[in-house]
């Protein structure tokens, strides 16, 4: 089981391990700055953190197994051509310089130094040394379907989920706010967003099944059955059997279906957590009660887990990439706006406490 | 000859010290400026070379106007401050 916790928030990068029976903070890195993602390479054992500067704009950092960080290259949109006119679907410009690294994920086992990254406004990239350089995925940018994305709660629309199929490291797939689901079965010289059944009701309705301005805010894809693909989204829960072409509506399930992060078991592809909150405007908990939602049965049923949890006046949101679970399938974490930190040992049943003095907190991960 | 002086707190994240270099234009001696101080060039500007949104430049006491082609002139001995513009970040 991981017996380590990285916690990304607005105000540095946490390190949780596990002493006895209990979770203790153990470090912290980049105090002060906002760290928008983090991710450990288990293939090597690095660690890369996602910074934004603010004034000073986004950059990457690498810790190679013991050593120190050091800055490597940030993600680089290249130069825009002065007749290219470039807006999203409400005709906003979309500025072409990295303004968030909001997904950083590794590529297959078998590539090792192969890393991907999603940012706003809208690019991927991908490295394959271990992020000393990053390639922006021009076909994807180029692609006419690009024109019909737009920013979710953000002004600009952003990637926040890439999933690599653990049986073919060539077929990604990657969830856009607002822009649907895409997929590469070539390693990303070619992409496709046809999906059927996900659901858009701040659309017209004649639009609300348009696959390229769907709002999913997390994808997850389970690990031993690839084709199972779990969406939290912006109008309630999705779930494809097939790969990610058919998505089925989720319409009940506790609290509430709306939320933000979603995390499938490694090995059972109809058990998977949610964080649920009260829909649209009103982002709080439902009735001030944190709760974490679980179905084990692919969503025909939902549980409602709250031991250990805040139940009285708790306004606590998890951000989408702020739930984890670690790859037994046994431990969970998440983290609040409002600097709550959660695991539990016992896949949800119960839960400790490990903080509630954090800055906001943007991801978790084991690893 | 152009002094360029860079916002400390800049310093926390990268080693910036004053330089004197030559430049007709902002863009010039910046550019001059951060020839050998790569890194420190994209502090400063953005992926497309403009003036990042947040960061704000002086020339002589006067800000620039012109933030995306970075035009403005500079005279000789004048100087040059790279600061955090008081908007967001």
């Amino acid at each position: 089981m991981s017996e380590r916790i990285l916690v990304a928030t607005r105000k540095g990068l946490f390190t949780l391990q596990r002493s006895g029976s209990a979770w203790k903070i153990a470090g912290a890195d980049f105090l002060a700055d906002h760290v928008s993602m983090v991710l450990a390479d288990p293939r090597d054992g690095s660690v890369h953190a996602a910074l934004d500067h603010g004034h000073f704009g986004v950059k990457m950092h690498r810790k190679s197994g013991n050593g120190d960080w050091e800055e490597r290259a940030a993600p680089t949109y290249p130069e825009k051509p002065d007749d290219v006119v470039d807006t999203d679907q409400w005709g906003r410009p979309i500025p072409w310089t990295t303004s968030k690294i909001w997904a950083l994920e590794t590529g297959g086992p078998q590539e090792p130094g192969v890393l991907w990254c999603g940012t706003l406004p809208g690019g991927l990239f991908r490295s394959s040394d271990g992020g000393s350089s990053w390639e922006f995925v021009r076909t994807l940018w180029d692609s006419p379907r690009r024109k019909k994305w737009a920013g979710g709660g953000a002004d600009l629309p952003g990637i926040h989920s890439i999933c690599v199929d653990p049986r073919d490291a060539k077929r990604v797939q990657i969830a856009v706010s607002c822009g649907g689901v895409v997929t590469t079965t070539d390693g990303g010289e070619t992409w496709d967003s046809a999906i059927t059944g996900m659901r858009a009701a701040y659309m017209p309705p004649e639009q609300a099944y348009d696959p390229d301005i769907q709002d999913p805010h997390r994808m997850v894809q389970c690990q031993a059955t690839p084709d199972r693909l779990w969406v939290q989204h912006h109008n309630g829960i999705f779930r494809s059997d097939d790969g990610g072409k058919v998505w089925e509506e989720i319409t009940e399930a506790g609290p509430s279906t709306f939320g933000f992060a979603v995390v499938v078991h490694p090995n059972e592809p109809d058990t998977a957590w949610f964080v649920p909150a009260t829909k649209d405007e009103k982002r709080i908990p439902v009735d001030g009660q944190v709760v974490v939602t679980r179905t084990r049965d692919a969503g025909k049923s939902f549980e409602t887990l709250r031991q250990g949890l805040p139940q009285e006046h708790a306004y606590d949101l998890v951000f989408r990439h702020a739930l984890d679970i670690d790859a037994t399938g046994h431990r969970l974490v998440f983290g609040s706006t409002t600097g709550s930190l959660w695991v539990s040992e016992d896949q949800g049943d119960s839960w400790q406490t490990v903080s509630t003095n954090l800055p906001p907190v943007y991801c978790v991960r084991f690893g | 000859m152009v002094r360029v002086v860079f916002t400390p707190n800049l310093q926390r994240h990268i080693a910036c010290p004053p330089v004197k270099v030559e430049g007709r234009t902002v863009r010039e001696a910046l550019e001059a400026a951060f020839a050998d101080n790569a890194r420190a060039r994209a502090y400063v500007l953005d992926d497309q070379a403009a003036l990042r949104k947040h960061m704000v430049v002086f020339v002589d006491g006067v800000r620039i106007r012109d933030r995306v082609h970075l035009s403005d002139a500079v005279p000789d001995g004048g100087e040059i401050y790279v600061l955090q513009s008081l908007t967001g970040g």
